[in-house]
């Protein structure tokens, strides 16, 4: 097996020897390697095909912008994880990844064969080709696309992985720990601010921290050697905290930011067990120092994507940090002086290389000390294209033409196993930009910076463009001292050396003498998009940077174009004509990196997903079998099925016991407001349709309450407990917003009413018995209380003791039985009702659910808002006008009432319907027409509660139908997929129109 | 995120506050004498500014108070916060 590791590091534990598999073969890598340097090392750069031409791919960088080496970690179907960069994965026994994108196998397979097929497939070619038939697309184009592009396989069963959320408040967070982050949190720190220093790698130190030219030094030391002094001096300031494998994904207004912190994904699997996985951490700052530093450019070129090309200084990293060489006979291409370095690292290692330089000449003591140790320097060439189907194996380069447009004289052939590129530094703006930062554009080196705007926060280092170490150094303590108005003198006398770049020559799409359309000049890696499709898309009139984006799916992928969206802007500047600072930027959006979805859920899974809100019988329910219903938060019984019943069966029964006998619903959770104050009544008299002021003391009243727009919002009764108390009932969904809204009509819009208002919703437990052998069992229960409709009348209210605990009881029903609702202190809600069923065992008192209440209501036409209602219903569409009141000046939502719209007669209208076979039951949301052969089909309404009645025996449904109120007797359609239902249009009230049963 | 200010609670995250749309909408006094139009103005038109913005909010999961607070939208910078019924600050206009 080859070895290419060449060197020691202080930074990789040969002692520690780790086995990984790769695409199922193993490998060997040492603790302190990531996935891409092992890999590396072993001598493998082929790890993928690319998205759209299956092209070999090869790892390109040593971070966070990797476009290529995107793997799919483990196997198992709870624990696997896709789209995992090989650059940022640390090594650890026993990890299992694979390539991702290279269906059936990475060094043969079918899509292949779309390289050779690329002219077809141009920039838009998935809008253009797949849209059309649309039938095709879910069956067709998407599985092949998706199984062909290989996007990753996301786990199919929970992540059985621990995740947690943390909330921290800092005086000062820096963001990235390279030489500027290290000096501004060590300013901060030591100047009594409160620090947070974040940084995504393993260890603090940047690239500085592998640096080691004898033509940069500080203070007489190399400058890898100063920063491991200042990293072992932070380490010991108290107020600093700091936070490695930490990378900020998201940086919100007022300084808000979200930081992911890795905690196992880099141990064995066996030390990850029972351990935190990942941590968001939520950090407010008071000031924030983006010290995120700056991404080498790639440069477009033709055939610049085959495995073994990388960029230049990731090139230098490998060597030097992981000790890793790229390949044995290199070639470095740039316009600018940082290959040099890259160049005298591996030179001094053995290892040969040249450096092909688009610049006419340039100088400075990098290139002095280059030229001093033989490197072979080509000025003014430019790489045309290269070869080696699986790997590079050569290149062709030419010079450039005095005005650099074109090429001139002959190709010269070079042969090499690895060429590093360097267009360039792209500055990190991102968090800059997140927090709503504009940017500047510098156009010597083609860079935009951030504008500073703002007092709490900066940029240093070279993400605020600084890009030679005496101007980091030296910019970075100038504007800490002012952005925290301190005076700090530590970094006085540094004394500072380092070369100093003196030529640049930036050209975006490289002069070639093959047309364009002939060439692939890669500018998206993982999207495979190239020059000639943003070119294209050009031609065709795409203008906005946003579309060209969208268009060509440049910068689209999930690396989110780090390496790609600066060329894709300059190749559009020079074709359009347009200066690159006029043209703006694509957005920059959060996350930075992808997050896992566990990462930003935390510890709300399972139980935890929601509050689950239960009534005090909850218990009670669970014993004897109840099936719950989600009512909001809430859990409510929703049937309690006996011997085997399936739903249907248990709800026909318990609709028929409370009818014939006595049922039992458990309805503590109403939304229950307590209203007190002297205007109380007044008040009511506001938010409800109906007048309240001559409610006697001890009566309830049911109320309709709207919106301003007219609308039905909520109902419910109330019941007057004295002269100024009252207790409100709600919907169980409402309770909350109808809470929010008295509230705001009372604080904002009639601050003199003396009104106050408190949720008692908890408070209180509530057990509703009705049917005609109700007042039978509430005898048993209550023995002292006069029941006789004379003393307790239907709409009353008394107050008894049960066992010397207080009661209130409402005579009032939403079944149309007799009925009252027993309510009581929640802490003696359970005993209430084991009390309540013992006492009705003799009456064969049956517990019933929310199915069973829907049912009973409908059976009287009784509306459930939310359900037969949808916000665009009046009480008129209601067909309940009887409860508006004409008399009152004012409540909210009259002056709606008779808006033009609001008085239309062909608004829809709620109706009753039944079926001409008795059997049939309708569906609910189903649609209601007058003719089925017209087209199109008149839609006139829908379909809104339906059930069967097993007490009158037929199919029964409430409706909402356009002029429904005209149409009593008609006939409609209810058409379904495979026959069309008859039924006519009834009265909303099925059952009792007389309301005997109420004092049966 | 928003830190809000809550005049009665002091400084807060956005996450214990709702918003309530732009302030300084008086419910008419006598909706019955309103025109269609000038009821639907009172009902439906908001101003939607890239500016300076007055707002009502609501310390929905702490105090329950409804409140007052400028907003400059631009920048989502809060310049002020009042009570309701105190008038605006002046030097916003
Ligand atoms: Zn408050």
């Amino acid at each position: 097996m080859p070895n290419y590791r060449i060197h020691k590091t202080e930074y990789i534990d040969e002692t520690k020897r780790v086995s990984f598999k790769y695409d199922g073969k193993t490998y060997f890598g040492y603790e302190g390697d990531t996935l891409a340097s092992a890999l590396l090392a072993n001598g493998i750069h082929l790890v993928g095909r690319s998205f759209k031409y299956h092209r070999p791919r090869g790892i390109v960088s040593c971070g966070a912008e990797e476009p290529n080496a995107i793997c799919q970690i483990g196997s198992k179907k709870d624990l696997t994880e896709p789209n995992v960069r090989a650059t940022e994965l640390e090594l650890y026994e026993g990890l299992e990844a694979s390539s991702q994108n290279c269906w059936p196998n990475v060094k043969f397979d079918i899509g292949g064969i779309n390289n050779f097929i690329s002219p077809l497939i141009p920039a838009g070619f998935y809008y253009k080709t797949f849209m059309w038939p649309k039938s095709f697309w879910k069956k067709v184009y998407e599985p092949l696309i998706r199984l062909s592009a290989g996007l990753g396989k996301s786990p199919t069963e929970p992540d059985p992985d621990i995740y947690d959320h943390k909330y921290v408040h800092y005086d000062v967070l820096v963001i990235g720990g390279g030489v500027s982050g290290i000096i501004a949190a060590k300013m901060a720190a030591k100047n009594n601010f409160k620090t947070l220093l974040v940084d995504d790698k393993k260890i603090l130190g940047g690239s500085t921290i592998y640096q080691n030219n004898e033509s940069i030094k500080i203070d007489d030391k190399l400058s890898s050697e100063w920063l491991k002094n200042e990293i072992q001096e932070i380490k010991k300031l108290s107020n600093l905290t700091f936070k490695t494998r930490t990378s900020i994904a998201a940086y919100h207004g007022y300084n808000f930011l979200l930081a992911k912190e890795n905690l196992t994904d880099h141990l064995p699997e066996e030390k990850k067990k029972n351990k935190i996985r990942q941590r968001l951490w939520k950090i407010r700052a008071k000031k924030v120092v983006i010290a995120t530093g700056s991404i080498e450019r790639p440069l477009v070129f033709n055939n610049n994507d085959r495995p073994g090309i990388l960029l230049s200084n990731s090139i230098n990293k490998y060597l030097d940090y992981y000790g890793v060489t790229c390949g044995e006979n290199i070639i470095l291409f740039t316009n600018n002086d940082s290959a040099y370095e890259t160049s005298i690292s591996l030179h001094k290692k053995g290892i040969k290389n040249i450096i092909v330089d688009l610049r006419k000449s340039a100088s400075s003591e990098l290139i002095k000390q280059a030229e001093s140790l033989g490197i072979k320097i080509y000025f003014n060439h430019v790489v045309t294209n290269t070869f080696g189907y699986r790997k590079i194996n050569s290149l062709e380069i030419m010079k450039l033409s005095e005005d650099g447009n074109t090429t001139i004289g002959d190709k010269i052939k070079l042969s090499c196993d690895c060429l590093g590129m360097s267009g360039g530094w792209t500055p990190m703006v991102h968090m800059h930009t997140q927090s709503g930062g504009k940017l500047d554009f510098r156009d010597e080196d083609q860079v935009f910076l951030p504008k500073e705007n703002s007092e709490d926060q900066i940029s240093v280092g070279s993400c605020n463009g600084d890009f030679d170490l005496e101007n980091i150094i030296d910019k970075t303590v100038n504007k800490i001292n002012k952005f925290l108005d301190i005076d700090n003198q530590d970094y006085q006398d540094t004394n500072i050396i380092c070369s100093k770049e003196n030529d640049k020559r930036n050209m975006w799409l490289l002069p070639n003498k093959i047309p364009l359309g002939k060439t692939k000049c890669f500018i998206d890696f993982q999207n495979d998009s190239t020059a000639k499709d943003i070119k294209l898309a050009l031609k065709e009139g795409f203008r906005s940077i946003e579309h060209v984006k969208r268009y060509t799916t440049t910068g689209m992928a999930t690396d989110q174009g780090k390496l790609s969206n600066m060329h894709a802007l300059g190749i559009i500047a020079d074709t359009a004509g347009v200066k690159m600072g006029k043209l703006g930027t694509t957005t920059f959006r959060p996350p930075f990196t992808p997050l896992t979805f566990g990462t930003l859920v935390g510890r709300n899974v399972g139980k935890f997903f929601e509050v689950i809100r239960k009534t005090s019988m909850h218990e009670w329910h669970v014993k004897n079998n109840a099936e719950f219903e989600n009512v909001g938060q809430w859990k409510r019984p929703w049937y309690y099925p006996k011997n085997g019943e399936n739903m249907h069966d248990a709800v026909q029964r318990e609709s028929k016991a409370a009818r014939d006998s006595a049922g039992i619903l458990d309805a503590s959770t109403l939304g229950k407001i307590d209203i007190q104050g002297t205007d109380a009544s007044e008040f009511l008299n506001r938010v409800y349709t109906n007048a309240w002021s001559k409610l006697a003391i001890g009566k309830c009243r049911y109320g309709l309450m709207l919106n301003e727009d007219g609308m039905v919002y909520d109902d419910g009764v109330t019941t007057r407990i004295s002269e100024n108390h009252y207790l409100m009932t709600t919907t169980t969904g409402g309770a909350a917003n109808v809470l929010s809204k008295l509230e705001d009509y009372l604080q904002t819009e009639w601050p003199e009413l003396d009104v106050y208002l408190t949720s008692v919703t908890d408070h209180y437990s509530t057990a509703s018995i009705c049917g005609p052998n109700s007042k039978k069992i509430l005898n048993k229960l209550f023995p002292n209380l006069d029941l006789s409709d004379e003393n307790f009348p239907h709409m009353s209210f008394k107050e008894d003791k049960l066992e010397n605990i207080n009661c209130r009881i409402m005579r009032i029903s939403f079944t149309g039985e007799l009925s009252y609702e027993i309510n009581i202190e929640s802490k003696y809600g359970n005993s209430l009702w084991k009390m309540c069923i013992e006492a009705g065992k003799e009456f064969n008192l049956t517990p019933y659910g929310t199915e069973t209440m829907h049912l009973l209501r409908a059976e009287k036409g009784f509306i459930i808002v939310g359900q037969d209602t949808d916000g665009t219903m009046t009480p008129s569409d209601l067909q309940m006008d009887w409860i508006v009141s004409k008399k009152k000046y004012d409540f909210i939502g009259k002056r709606s009432l008779y808006r033009s719209d609001t008085v239309r007669e062909d608004r829809k209208q709620l109706v009753g319907l039944l079926t001409d076979d008795p059997k049939e039951v309708l569906e609910e949301g189903a649609q209601i027409v007058s003719d089925v052969k017209s087209n199109p089909i008149d839609m006139l309404g829908h379909v809104t509660s339906s059930y069967f009645s097993p007490n009158l025996n037929k199919s029964i449904a409430l409706a909402v139908v356009r002029s429904g109120k005209t149409m009593k007797g008609q006939k409609l359609i209810i058409p379904m997929e495979n026959k069309n239902i008859n039924v006519t249009v009834s009265d909303t009230i099925f059952l009792d129109k007389e309301n005997k049963r109420l004092n049966a | 995120m928003f830190l809000i200010n809550c005049p009665f609670c002091g400084e807060r995250d956005q996450s214990e506050f709702s918003s309530g749309g732009e302030a300084h909408i008086v419910r008419p006094k006598q909706p019955t004498e309103l025109s269609d139009d000038e009821w639907a103005e009172y009902l439906f038109m908001r101003k939607n500014i890239k500016g300076i913005q007055f707002e009502r909010w609501n310390h929905v999961h702490g105090c329950r108070k409804w409140f007052n607070v400028v907003r400059d939208t631009s920048n989502d910078k809060i310049l002020s916060v009042y009570k309701m019924g105190e008038k605006p600050p002046v030097n916003y206009k």
